[in-house]
């Protein structure tokens, strides 16, 4: 199974995911696109509330009423998701593509040993009998580094350590070589070092297999050693697109600039943190414009009608009227 | 000093991981075994349980069997030698039988009745429960709102009523304590199924694609058993004594195949001329059972509850 030379896996275009609340509508994904290819690693950077949680749950059908995908399409491998139906999602869903979620303690099982629910995964999307899956799952083990996987696979998840449970989460997700995989915010509840070993077993799982990875964040430290591709959002839609390098080295938006100010390492010892001014704004009454303006200092009248996505420089996409040209020295 | 410190370290650590090397059951004994009024009820329980399952080999005479169960013996004391050469060692009932052979039979009815209705209620109720958590919505609103309304009932009304309609015998008790007390078993189910319902693995199943029924009766089920056990044993219990209730008020068993409730009711009408033994022994018995199900019930809920972690 060769990466074919071929469109991207995933494409997202003009996604919007609405909830329907009784105080009104929230518009937590609005207007989104990007594209990620095999092989490729995708970071969605935001706050809380902005949204990126929402996008990856989208795309693989999981909103929940009162939410709603309103309008965009969702194309993976030149098939729409939107509007498909929840027979062909289910298909989809752990086989093509699969999830990391953020806390290992929650996502697995806690009666049903490791063995049981490496199975079941292979069991639920191949006809193959239990000696073939139970091996597949002995070596997805040892690929994501965990030390002699058969005595491993007979413990229950309460007998292994944090970053022990998410490997075989990542283990999971892996094990029916899925087109695409959306890790959502999946180092959080581990300590800096074992958050940094996983990434590079993801990163490194990723380009063998020629695996699509959306890796959702909100820590910009976690993605610039590991993705090819930034999109940092908010308030539901993406203010600033680019390559990862470009987008941590010359930051165009002054949202990304603020988080980018807001990393402890760029400052001086015994200086305050910088911080970004204000609040996110409720997603329920954005004011019209830009949804940044209320904490931006190059606000001015131009910023109340709403920015489009300019593209300043080759390769880049910024909702912004004042793209910063600011070099970032670290 | 240090090397104190290390060796409580040591100690602390040793203890961390015989708890990590533990299965989940040798834990789960090992929590169970700390009461001692609990294991004593765990051993009493255990004891009546084999009493009434052996009871043909142990008891002296089959009360069942008219050519061994002779008019003239009745309402003899506790220690009275039998014609047959045994010893009446807890008396004989108003027809001559030998109480302690009666009691073991009861038992062995009143257990069955009460662990088999118990049973059937917990599987249909945990269904059900399990269904309305799911669905959801209207679904989960008609069931629950069925829940409640036989909840506000009394048990013993209804089964009452259900015995009046169908008559006596074995198979009928055990419809009308199914009736009664599957509400029980879903209600409890429901609740804890919700709580799991939101759990993040539930949803890690679903991005797995897994079907439906498997999430619902793989995933959520055992992780609801806990309570179930608790309730379980407890409406045992409740089961018990529901049947024995029955019976004493002439509507549970029949006469032929004396349960406990059918004993103490047949020797009530002696306890005021001085022959208290024909109701007391079987009301021993049932009282034993009954409280050792409970001991071992609170503890059972003790042991499974999270929250009570010592």
């Amino acid at each position: 199974m060769t990466t074919k030379k071929k469109g991207p896996t995933l494409s997202v275009h003009d996604l919007r995911t609405h909830f329907h609340t009784k105080a009104g509508v929230v518009k937590a994904v609005d207007d989104v696109s990007f594209d990620v290819k095999g092989g490729q690693v995708m970071g969605l950077v935001g706050e809380s509330g902005s949204g990126k949680s929402v996008t990856g749950f989208s795309i693989v059908g999981l909103i929940d009423p009162p939410g709603r995908v309103v309008s965009g399409s969702i194309k993976f491998k030149g098939e729409e998701l939107v509007g498909a139906s929840e027979e062909r999602l289910q298909k989809l869903r752990g086989n093509r593509i699969a999830m990391i979620f953020q806390d290992p303690m929650m996502t697995l099982n806690p009666v049903l040993r490791i063995d049981t629910q490496m199975t079941e995964a292979i069991k639920a999307h191949r006809d193959v009998d239990a000696q073939t899956a139970w091996e597949e799952a002995r070596d997805a083990l040892g690929q994501v580094g965990i030390p002699s996987p058969e005595e491993r696979l007979k413990t229950y998840p309460h007998q292994l350590s944090g970053g022990m449970r998410q490997r075989v989460a990542i283990a999971i997700a892996f094990l029916n070589k899925p087109d695409l995989i959306i890790a959502d915010e999946p180092t959080t509840a581990l300590d800096v070092t074992i958050q940094s070993q996983i990434i590079h077993e993801a990163q490194t799982l990723c380009r063998k297999t020629g695996t699509a990875l959306i890796w959702i964040t909100h820590d910009l430290a976690v993605v610039a050693g590991l993705a090819d591709h930034i999109c940092v959002m908010y308030a539901g839609r993406i203010v600033e697109e680019g390559k990862a390098d470009d987008i941590i080295d010359r930051p165009l938006h002054p949202y990304t600039i603020g988080l980018i100010g807001s990393v402890p390492s760029h400052n001086k010892r015994g200086q305050r943190l910088n911080q970004i001014p204000g609040m996110t704004p409720s997603l329920l009454n954005l004011p019209p414009g830009c949804a940044f303006r209320n904490r931006c200092k190059f606000d001015d009248g131009e910023c109340l009608d709403e920015p489009g996505p300019t593209r300043p420089v080759r390769g880049r996409s910024v909702r912004c009227f004042h793209p910063q040209r600011m070099e970032v020295t670290s | 000093m240090t090397t104190v410190e290390q060796t409580e370290l040591d100690l602390v650590e040793d203890e961390h991981e015989r708890i990590l090397a533990q299965t989940p059951f040798q834990r789960f004994k090992a929590d169970f075994l700390e009461s001692k009024i609990a294991t004593v009820a765990l051993v009493t329980l255990v004891a009546i349980v084999l009493v009434a399952i052996f009871a043909p080999l142990i008891a002296p005479q089959n009360p069942y069997d008219l050519a061994q169960v002779s008019v003239l013996d009745a309402r003899l004391p506790p220690g009275t030698k039998s014609e047959f050469g045994y010893t009446f060692l807890l008396g004989t009932d108003g027809a001559g039988r030998d109480l302690f052979s009666a009691i073991l039979y009861g038992l062995r009815i009143s257990l069955s009745v009460g662990v088999m209705s118990g049973f059937i209620a917990l599987v249909i109720g945990s269904a059900i429960g399990l269904i309305a958590a799911y669905a959801g919505g209207r679904v989960d609103s008609v069931i629950m709102r069925v829940v409640d309304i036989q909840l506000s009932f009394p048990a013993i009304l209804i089964a009452l009523m259900l015995l009046a309609v169908f008559g006596k015998g074995v198979d009928k008790i055990m419809i009308a304590l199914v009736t009664v007390q599957w509400a029980y078993y879903a209600r409890t189910v429901r609740g804890t199924a919700l709580v799991e319902r939101s759990k993040e693995y539930v949803e890690a199943g679903v991005c797995l694609g897994l079907s439906r029924n498997r999430i619902l009766f793989r995933h959520i089920l055992p992780n609801c058993l806990a309570p179930l056990i608790v309730v379980g044993t407890v409406q045992t219990a409740h089961a018990i004594a529901l049947e024995a209730t029955l019976s004493f008020l002439g509507v549970g068993l029949p006469q032929t195949e004396p349960s406990l409730g059918l004993l103490i009711s047949n020797g009530f009408e002696y306890m005021l001329s001085g022959r208290y033994w024909i109701s007391f022994f079987p009301g021993i018995a049932l009282l034993l059972t009954i409280v050792s199900i409970n001991l071992v019930g609170d503890q059972l809920r003790d042991v499974l509850n999270p929250r009570l972690e010592r």
